[in-house]
Formats: structure tokens, C-alpha cells, sequence
């Protein structure tokens, strides 16, 4: 008795999550939540949203809201638990819907086709019918080839006067649906596992320099912990490892190593070196239109990878990949000054020099000597130089050239400008780069579910193609004698695109009339 | 012949042909019902030619700016499907082809008054708002071949969604009976807030663009002179005429359906068109706007999904539609339930393209309205 019982209340929730209300319900959740996390901004800082909803509801009420949103974990809701509570949801709704009507769906694929009797034939929901003059053994073979030439295998069936003929195709085309829906558990299973075994994070590394060591993009800590964290990653970089770090934070090691666990402070195994970061610019204009970086990996002290990475095109080594994400300035940076001097007529030369140093145009007794520079250099209406932003949008360098220790002239040369390399008496002085004063911004990321996710999205395209573009179609046609001529009946039905299969029937069927008339 | 001047062309056509299939439901002559079809396939022929001559146009830029790039390299970079401009021309070129389609396939004209408005917005939209024409170049995100089918893939299936709207519409006009019926006041509330949209619309293009600020963008502006305006009375009373407008298509509603009604229209064939529209759009969108939008975030920022606005009001839409086909086939709704799914569907649809960008922020900085 308490068996039974039992059965019913599992019955009864295993009813629940197959229902359709059930989807509505989590549909719309997942949805109306979605909203909200698109309308406050997600990981933001306090005052952007309080501003928002200052605006939205009115500067008194936005703390109290604010405090309300933020406890139910609307500021970063897509990671709150309750709304992976929902995705879960959503998955066992997808599961419980499929395995309740999926052993129906089976029967009637696996159902072997049955031959159907005239009255049965002519009470399909669609019929097609015709007269061939002609005796029953042609008009079978010309039923048989045009059965042939629609692609359905079929059966054969010798009745009083004349034949049955019976087939279907697609019958597998009803588990589109299902594969469909098994595809969203394979996505959702691809995040889960991402989520788990992999990271993300932020790696700046700066021109010439090595990074081992990643922040990972981790939620929100106070200002306090937000110190920590970045005293221990400095002193991990700085130590090369965790014990040394650990004896000059004056703390255990294990302590420590916990701390980076917390933090998401990530040792990469191996380091990435930028070996040259740079920007290039639609002309005439500060709208970017490439960023490279030339990567090297070293792995124990081995040089193991190069590649120049871009926008779209990333590095992947054991199984971390590197994106390029942004760019920028390293403060204080003593950057290396690359010219190629190049005196009227004479020979190109490369030289390497610093702010303040000093170079000779080789065969003449002309020195010039780096005075300024500018990342940004612009002019303003009276043709006075400034710079308009740190971003080394248009690198300049101001030089002044002196002959026999007289000054003789001095400007500016833009990196952008080939017109502002030349010198008034002819030599050439190509302001090639500034190497070692910028960053590349590197995002780094390793996702073990990633190939799952893809899996799960060839699954889906799969499933929905075999759900929407093909039918499961049955057809039975009777050959009967009738006097001298031949009647063919067709019965068919389809449990899709009605109309489709009704034109190629059509088709079929003055096929067979037009034969006769040829006969003839 | 430059491509603006084609573009002007075809948005003049179409807009036309508009007003002619409208005059042609209400008095059913047929050569007008024939000519409304030549002006809109000469607005589609137009229109046709100026997105190919803008796409040599933007061909023989990039090829000054990267000369390095190969042949087919600098076809695919310079597709006009670039920005927003170039997606709203898109959306409407597929619009009008998939309308063109229909009125072959079905041989009847009258969808044709409630498929051209919906061009016709869009290219309001173009020349109210202020987006840039400009041929702009191309940011390194956007440097991938995923673009194209990630963008085309987008917009067919937003046409699609917006042919759904239509028919739809169309449905609920012809199937509801009286005013007190749900599904009667929703589809006239619906019309009556599309109707106050492009009235208010056009009173800021006339204040904001004509009289005062003309380089001004939309965002700037967007019902500042009636729904958000600073002062309370005039905003009290533009909420007060967007009621008026509505309880007057509520009001004139049955009137409307009596007009539609003399075509004789099978309501099934609409219910029809709307359910293959969306069949066809689904799994479009889930392949080229969800599937392959996600494959191309991986590449370019290491992650396939991360929950910005227009990922989720995607998905959102990606809901909608599936509730409606799942409605059809396992409850077996049909007709006027199913037809307010797909008419809320579009709306979904029309805040994911425009709603995202104008009110809301993202990683599509692609769309993007400065």
C-alpha cells in the first residue's frame, strides 16, 4: 500500500516536470530574470547601477533597491546559484519531456509498414489516382520505377488482379526533435565542465618581458583583500615560486598557496614572452586595424612556440589559449628608440637609442639628440605640439641636430608620417619604433568543455535540420486490373510539409498518365 | 549612379508601394494591385544594385587601406554587413524578397499592406536616425569571416520573423470577432503603440533634425519631445495620445477587418505562412545568430557565451520561438494563441536588433550607435 502511494507522488512530480507548464514556467524565469541581469549591468561597480536605478526609480528609493538586488545576487546574477538552479531546471525539464515521449516516438519508427486495403487506401488523408491503358505487368513495372525514382524502397505484394506496393522513408526524421533537445544537454554539460576544470584571466605582458603568472578574472573582494591579492601576486612574480614567496610574506606555505587558490592567482607552467607588440592605424584616422603581438613560449627554459597572434586569430599551447585583447602604455618604461638613419645617398644604419642619447648621421658631421617625445602628438590652432592621449596613438620624437657643435635645426618626427622623416638637406630619419614602453593585453583562457559545447552545437544544427526539413512519409499504391486498362490508387500521408509531398505526388502521377499516352 | 542615390531611390519606391498596396486593399482594383507589384519589384531591383555598388565602393577602400589582403579575402572584408546601416538595408532587402516569394507562391496581393510598413519603418528608421552612411573601416573583431554568415545568416532570419509578424497580425485582424475580446485588444494595442512609435518618431526628426541639431544621432534625442520629455505636462500628454491612438484602432478596429475581410483570404493560409516563416527562421537563427555568433566570440575573445545584452535578449528570442513551436505541436494550439506568440515574437525580435543597441550596452559594439 505505502508502495503505491509512493509510486503516485513519483508519479506525480515525474508528470509535473514532463509538463508543459512546467517548461512555460522555467521559460519564462530564465527569461524575465535574463532581463533584469541585461538592464542593471552585471560585475559593475556599485555606483554605475546605483545611478541607474536613481534614474529608473528616483534617487530616494535607488539604496534600498539596491541593497534588495544585490542580496538576491542580481549584480552578478548569470554566476548566483539560483539561476543556475534555473538552467539546471531547464535541463531536467528537456530530459524528463524527451524520456516520456520518447519510447511512443520509437514504437512508431520501429513499426513495420502494414499493407492496406483498398477501403483503407482511399481513406487516406491523401489520395491520388489514375488509369494507365495499358495490362497490369507494365503498369506495375512503370509504378515500380517511379516508386524507384522518388527514393522509396518498398514492398511488394501480389493481390487478386493486380499488386500492393507499400513503403515509407524518414521514419527516423521524428528523433530530430529529440536530438535537438539531448543537444542542449550536451551545451549545457560543455559549460558545466568549462566552469569546473578551466579558468580565465588577464595577462599583461610587456614588450620584451616574460609573464608566468595569471590573475584570474574572479568576482568581487573588498579593497582590502583586493591589496592581498595583489601583494601575493607580486610576490609570487617576484619569487619565481611559491616558497619563495611565501618566506618573504612571512607566511606558510600552504597558507599561502590556499591564498592564491582564493585570489585565482595561476601559475601558466610555463612563460609567455612578448617579443613585439604593435598597432596599426587606418590612415589618417585613430581607428585601429590591427593589433599584433609576436609571442614566444618558453617552456623549462626551452624556446617551444612562436607566433604572431591578432584579433581573431589566437595562440593555443597545452591546451591554454591566448587571445589578443587589449593594449597600453607601461608607466615609466625606458623604451628603446629605433631609427634607421639613412644620409643622402649613402647606406642605411639601425640604431638603438634611449631618451636623451645622442647618434651621428654616418659621413657627415651632423648629430642630432633625442629632446622630447609624445605617444599621442597633435598641434592646436597655433601650431603649438600636445599631446591628446597616453595611448601611443602617434608616436613623435622631438630631435635636435647640431653641425660642429652649432645648432642647425630641430623638429618633431612622427612615426606615422614618412613626409616628417626627411631632413631639409636630404638625409632620412625613420622613426621605425619605440620598443619596450607597451603592453599587450593578453586573455587567457582554458576551457576542457569547449569541444563539448561545439559537439553539442553540430548536434543541435543536425537535429533541427532532420526536425524542420525532413518528413516521415508513408505511401501505398494498388495496381488493379480494371477491363483493359490498369487503375492505379495511391494513399499516402506524411506527418509534415503536407504540401510538399502532395507536389511530388502530383508529379508522380502524370509521370505514369504521360507513359500511357506515349504507349499509345 | 552612386549607391546613395540608388538607396534613395529604392527607400522612395518602397515607400510608395506602400501606399499603393494600402489604396489597393481598400478598393481592390486590381491594376493598382498590379502596379504596387511593379513599383516594389523596381524598388527591389534598385535597391539590389546599390548594395552591390556599395560593396565595390567599400571593395576599392579596403583594397587602398590593405593592399596586402588576397582577392577573396577583400570581398568578404568588404561586404556591406558592417554596421547597423548596412544590416537595416539587409533586413529590408530580405524583408521584401521573402514578400516577393509569398505573393508569387500564394497569388495574393493584400499581404503586401502589412509586409511594406514594416520596410517602410526600417528605412524611416534609416533617415530618421541619423545613422552613418558612411563606409567605415573595418575594427579587427570584426576581421573574420564569420561576419558574413554570422550577420546574413541574423537578418535573413529577421525577415523571416517579420513576415511571421505580418501574417500574424493579419490573422488576429481577420479572427477576432469583438471589442472586448483578448486577443481583439491585443492586436490593436499593438498596432496603436506602432502607430504612436512612428508619430513620436517623426515629431523628434522634425524638432530635433530639421529645426535645431541636424547631425545629431537618435539616441540623443529618441522621445525627447514627447515621452521623455523634461517637462511633465508635455510628457503627461504625449502618454495621454499614445491611450487616444489606441482606443482609436481599438475603437476603428472592426472596420479595418471588414476591409481585409473583402479579400477572401483564408485565415489557415495565414496561420500557414506564419508557422513556415518561423520554421524556416528558427533554425536559421540558431545556426548563424546563436551557433556561429558563438564560435566567432570564441575566436575573437575566448569565450563562447558571456551573457551581454544581446547574447541574452538573443536567447530571449530564441525562447519565444521555440514556446510557439512547441505550443503547435505538442498542445496543438493553433490559430489566434499562437499568432499573438508570433506577433510578440517580433517584438522580442525588434528590441534584441535595435533596443539592445539603442538602451542598452554590450560587447556588439559592432551595432553600436554613437
Amino acid at each position: 500500500m505505502g508502495d503505491e502511494k509512493n509510486k503516485g507522488i513519483v508519479e506525480k512530480i515525474w508528470d509535473f516536470f514532463a509538463s508543459v507548464k512546467f517548461a512555460i514556467i522555467i521559460f519564462s524565469l530564465i527569461s524575465v530574470t535574463s532581463i533584469v541581469g541585461t538592464i542593471l549591468e552585471q560585475g559593475a561597480e556599485r555606483s554605475k547601477n546605483m545611478k541607474l536605478l536613481g534614474r529608473l526609480f528616483g534617487e530616494s528609493v535607488a539604496p534600498a533597491l539596491y541593497n534588495v538586488f544585490n542580496s538576491l545576487g542580481f549584480m552578478d546574477m548569470y554566476h548566483s546559484w539560483w539561476f543556475n538552479t534555473l538552467l539546471v531546471l531547464f535541463a531536467v525539464n528537456i530530459i524528463i519531456c524527451s524520456l516520456d515521449r520518447l519510447p511512443r516516438i520509437i514504437r512508431i519508427i520501429r513499426e513495420p509498414m502494414r499493407p492496406a486495403s483498398g477501403d483503407q487506401i482511399l481513406k487516406s488523408p491523401i489520395r491520388r489516382e489514375t488509369v494507365i491503358k495499358a495490362k497490369p505487368d507494365i503498369a506495375k513495372k512503370l509504378v515500380e520505377d517511379s516508386l524507384k525514382s522518388t527514393g522509396f524502397r518498398f514492398t511488394e505484394l501480389k493481390e487478386g488482379k493486380g499488386y500492393l506496393f507499400y513503403s515509407q522513408k524518414g521514419a527516423f526524421s521524428r528523433l530530430g526533435i529529440y536530438l535537438t533537445h539531448l543537444s542542449i544537454l550536451f551545451i549545457l554539460a560543455g559549460a558545466i565542465i568549462g566552469a569546473s576544470f578551466g579558468f580565465k584571466g588577464f595577462l599583461p605582458v610587456p614588450e620584451g618581458q616574460s609573464a608566468s603568472l595569471l590573475m584570474e578574472n574572479r568576482g568581487h573582494f573588498s579593497e582590502l583583500e583586493e591589496q592581498e591579492r595583489h601583494a601575493i601576486f607580486n610576490a609570487v612574480e617576484e619569487a619565481g615560486n611559491a616558497s619563495g614567496a611565501a618566506s618573504r610574506l612571512n607566511m606558510s606555505e600552504d597558507l599561502l598557496k590556499a591564498k592564491m587558490q582564493k585570489y585565482g592567482i595561476l601559475p601558466l607552467g610555463f612563460s609567455i614572452r612578448c617579443d613585439d607588440f604593435s598597432v596599426d592605424f587606418y590612415e589618417g584616422s585613430d581607428m585601429p586595424r590591427d593589433f599584433k603581438s609576436r609571442l614566444t613560449v618558453i617552456d623549462n627554459g626551452k624556446e617551444v612556440m612562436k607566433k604572431t597572434i591578432e584579433v581573431n586569430d589566437p595562440m593555443t599551447y597545452k591546451g591554454i589559449t591566448f587571445y589578443q585583447s587589449s593594449y597600453g602604455p607601461v608607466p615609466d618604461a625606458k623604451g628603446e628608440f629605433i631609427f634607421r638613419i639613412t644620409p643622402q645617398g649613402g647606406i642605411s644604419e639601425i640604431k638603438q637609442l634611449h631618451f636623451g642619447d645622442s647618434f651621428a648621421i654616418p659621413g657627415t658631421m651632423i648629430t642630432g639628440t633625442i629632446r622630447d617625445f609624445s605617444p599621442a602628438l597633435s598641434f592646436d590652432h597655433d601650431g603649438k605640439p600636445f599631446t591628446y592621449t597616453e595611448m601611443m596613438n602617434n608616436p613623435a620624437v622631438m630631435i635636435s641636430f647640431l653641425e660642429n657643435g652649432k645648432e642647425k635645426y630641430s623638429g618633431w618626427i612622427l612615426r606615422r608620417y614618412p613626409a616628417t622623416w626627411m631632413l631639409p638637406d636630404g638625409h632620412n630619419v625613420e622613426f621605425m619604433d619605440l620598443w619596450g614602453a607597451q603592453y599587450t593585453g593578453l586573455q587567457v583562457r582554458k576551457d576542457p568543455g569547449v569541444w563539448i559545447v561545439y559537439f553539442g552545437c553540430f548536434a543541435m544544427a543536425t537535429g533541427l535540420f532532420v526536425a524542420f526539413f525532413m518528413s516521415h512519409r508513408r505511401i501505398w499504391v494498388s495496381v488493379m486490373e480494371d477491363k483493359n486498362t490498369t487503375k492505379v490508387i495511391i494513399g499516402a500521408n506524411t506527418n509534415k510539409n503536407r504540401a510538399g509531398f502532395e507536389r511530388k505526388l502530383d508529379r508522380m502521377i502524370t509521370l505514369l498518365s504521360s507513359h500511357t499516352k506515349e504507349e499509345k | 549612379m552612386n549607391s546613395s542615390t540608388l538607396f534613395g531611390i529604392s527607400t522612395v519606391t518602397y515607400i510608395l508601394a506602400m501606399m499603393l498596396y494600402i489604396t489597393y486593399i481598400a478598393f481592390r482594383n486590381s491594376p493598382l494591385g498590379m502596379t504596387a507589384t511593379a513599383v516594389t519589384v523596381t524598388g527591389f531591383a534598385a535597391q539590389t544594385a546599390a548594395i552591390l555598388i556599395r560593396w565595390s565602393e567599400a571593395y576599392s577602400q579596403w583594397v587602398i587601406f590593405s593592399p596586402e589582403s588576397t582577392f577573396i579575402i577583400s570581398i568578404l572584408r568588404s561586404a556591406p554587413l558592417k554596421n547597423l546601416y548596412e544590416s537595416l538595408v539587409f533586413f529590408v532587402w530580405c524583408l521584401m524578397l521573402g514578400y516577393l516569394i509569398i505573393e508569387f507562391i500564394y497569388k495574393n496581393r493584400s499581404f503586401g499592406a502589412f509586409a511594406t510598413p514594416v520596410a517602410g519603418v526600417a528605412l524611416a528608421f534609416i533617415n530618421l536616425s541619423g545613422i552613418s552612411s558612411e563606409i567605415e573601416p573595418l575594427m579587427p573583431a570584426l576581421q573574420s569571416n564569420w561576419l558574413l554568415v554570422h550577420v546574413m545568416m541574423s537578418f535573413i532570419a529577421y525577415a523571416t520573423f517579420a513576415l511571421s509578424f505580418s501574417t500574424g497580425l493579419m490573422y488576429l485582424i481577420l479572427k477576432t470577432e469583438k471589442r472586448n475580446e483578448p486577443s481583439y485588444i491585443f492586436w490593436t494595442t499593438t498596432l496603436g503603440i506602432f502607430i504612436s512609435i512612428m508619430l513620436f518618431m517623426g515629431i523628434d526628426f522634425f524638432t530635433f533634425k530639421v529645426m535645431v541639431r541636424p547631425d545629431q544621432f537618435i539616441k540623443s534625442y529618441l522621445f525627447k519631445t514627447s515621452l521623455l520629455n523634461q517637462s511633465l505636462s508635455i510628457k503627461l500628454i504625449s502618454w495621454f495620445i499614445v491611450s487616444a491612438i489606441i482606443a482609436m484602432v481599438w475603437w476603428s478596429g472592426l472596420l479595418l477587418k471588414r476591409i481585409i475581410e473583402k479579400f477572401s483570404i483564408p485565415a489557415d493560409i495565414l496561420d500557414e505562412i506564419t508557422y513556415k516563416s518561423i520554421a524556416i527562421g528558427f533554425p536559421i537563427f540558431t545556426l548563424g545568430g546563436l551557433i556561429f555568433g558563438a564560435i566567432w566570440a570564441n575566436q575573437a575573445w575566448g569565450t563562447y557565451w558571456s551573457w551581454d545584452p544581446k547574447e541574452t535578449w538573443s536567447l530571449i528570442t530564441w525562447f519565444v520561438y521555440a514556446f510557439y513551436l512547441h505550443s503547435r505541436t505538442i498542445r496543438g494550439w493553433r490559430g489566434k494563441k499562437v499568432a499573438i506568440v508570433a506577433v510578440v515574437g517580433f517584438g522580442v525580435v525588434m528590441f534584441t536588433y535595435l533596443g539592445v543597441n539603442l538602451l542598452l550596452s554590450g560587447l556588439h559594439s559592432y551595432g553600436e550607435m554613437r
